[in-house]
């Protein structure tokens, strides 16, 4: 980004946020510990899991590094222990992450139209839940560098904490194993059930997915299906269905979906008490 | 085995970093087809209600853990929605319960 664009940057930020650039990204490492301590407990269970399946310390800091995704690895991990072919990891991969592509839409209408393009490739690398949450609530345009300070810190926790899971996972009793082997579920739960109370065409969604894919996975011919296949098939039909009973509409859209906003509540809300403590 | 871990995984980290560039390379304005766009709505719910539900049952050794962890879930993610909170109170009932059954 030009001096220029930086100055402009600056002009339009509200007031009591950093007016320098370095004090955005100290603003976003420290706004970052919380998803930090979050991360660092469900990438704990993600090593054990991956572990699971045979694959070392390197192998799980590098999948953690590269793809940065809950879902998205648990369901890599899941692949790989199948054995997947390439075209059925390609599309589990997309159908399972679709959200950070709706996420990525809905932050690029945060960014000064001035900045320098090559921040949007470091950007697209930073798009979780979280991440993506408090980048999504600052006012005005988006100064990169916060997000990469919130990037940085919680990338740290969520690879530490999956080499951790690896290592010393093993060491861990089956008490503590079994407990944490469903952090991950409970996270998926905080993300889809807060909405649904707010909605409930969006419970009646939740409730008729989960019904589906236990029948798939019980019924004679269906639990037959790859559970990667079962979330691609089962995705397509009944969000596909929705969309069509209940079209989203202009008003849902004023920030590319409501779900942003709710991660983007969260996620300040969360970061926010955190930071009183600190 | 190794190899093929490598090469599975530089397939999705490639395939996932597509999928969160591709909007900040194309998007110069809002997604205009309604129909998509609902779409793409509506996919986290769908996604994670299918990975949640019946794999939380197989997580541990024991489905009655399962359930106690989904329904402690439920309502700890209705009543809080704090994101760390859900997650631990699933596993603390995990723990609770396995010392019982």
């Amino acid at each position: 980004m030009s001096a220029e664009a930086s100055l402009e940057l600056n002009k339009k930020e509200q007031p009591g946020a950093p007016k320098k650039r370095g004090a955005w990204f100290v603003h976003g490492m420290k706004n970052g510990i919380p998803i930090m301590m979050g991360y660092f407990a469900v990438s704990f269970a993600m090593g054990i899991a991956a572990r699971g399946i045979g694959m070392n310390a390197g192998e799980s800091f590098l999948m953690s590094l590269g793809m940065v995704a809950s879902a998205g690895q648990f369901a890599a991990i899941t692949l790989i222990s199948q054995g997947a072919g390439v075209i059925e990891m390609i599309t589990t991969t997309l159908i399972v992450n679709l959200r950070y592509f709706l996420m990525s839409c809905s932050l690029t209408q945060k960014l000064d139209p001035k900045m320098s393009p090559a921040y949007r490739f470091g950007l697209a690398y930073c798009i979780t839940d979280e991440i993506f949450g408090l980048s999504v609530s600052v006012k005005d345009f988006l100064e990169p560098l916060y997000t990469y300070g919130i990037t940085l810190v919680s990338v740290f926790g969520w690879c530490s904490g999956t080499v951790l899971g690896v290592l010393v996972g093993n060491i861990l009793p089956d008490w503590a194993a079994n407990a944490m082997s469903v952090a991950m579920y409970g996270m998926f739960l905080a993300i889809i059930i807060p909405p649904a109370r707010k909605d409930l065409f969006i419970a009646l969604l939740v409730g008729i997915s989960m019904l589906a894919s236990w029948i798939f996975s019980t019924a004679p011919v269906l639990s037959s299906i790859s559970s990667g296949f079962r979330v691609i098939i089962l995705t397509i039909v009944i969000a596909g269905i929705a969309a069509l009973v209940r079209p989203v509409t202009d008003e849902d859209d004023a920030a590319a979906g409501e779900q942003a906003d709710g991660y983007a509540e969260g996620a300040a809300e969360a970061a926010g008490k955190e930071g009183g403590h600190a | 085995m190794h190899k093929n871990v490598l090469f599975s995984l530089l397939v999705m980290t490639l395939t996932i970093y597509s999928i969160r560039l591709l909007p900040f390379l194309f998007l110069k304005g809002p997604i205009r087809n309604r129909w998509f766009r609902s779409f793409l709505h509506y996919v986290p719910y769908v996604t994670l209600a299918v990975m949640t539900f019946p794999a939380i049952l197989e997580a541990t050794g024991n489905p009655l853990q399962g359930v106690a962890a989904l329904i402690a879930g439920l309502l700890m993610a209705w009543f809080s929605g704090d994101l760390f909170a859900v997650s631990i109170t699933c596993c603390v009932v995990v723990f609770l319960t396995g010392l019982i059954l």
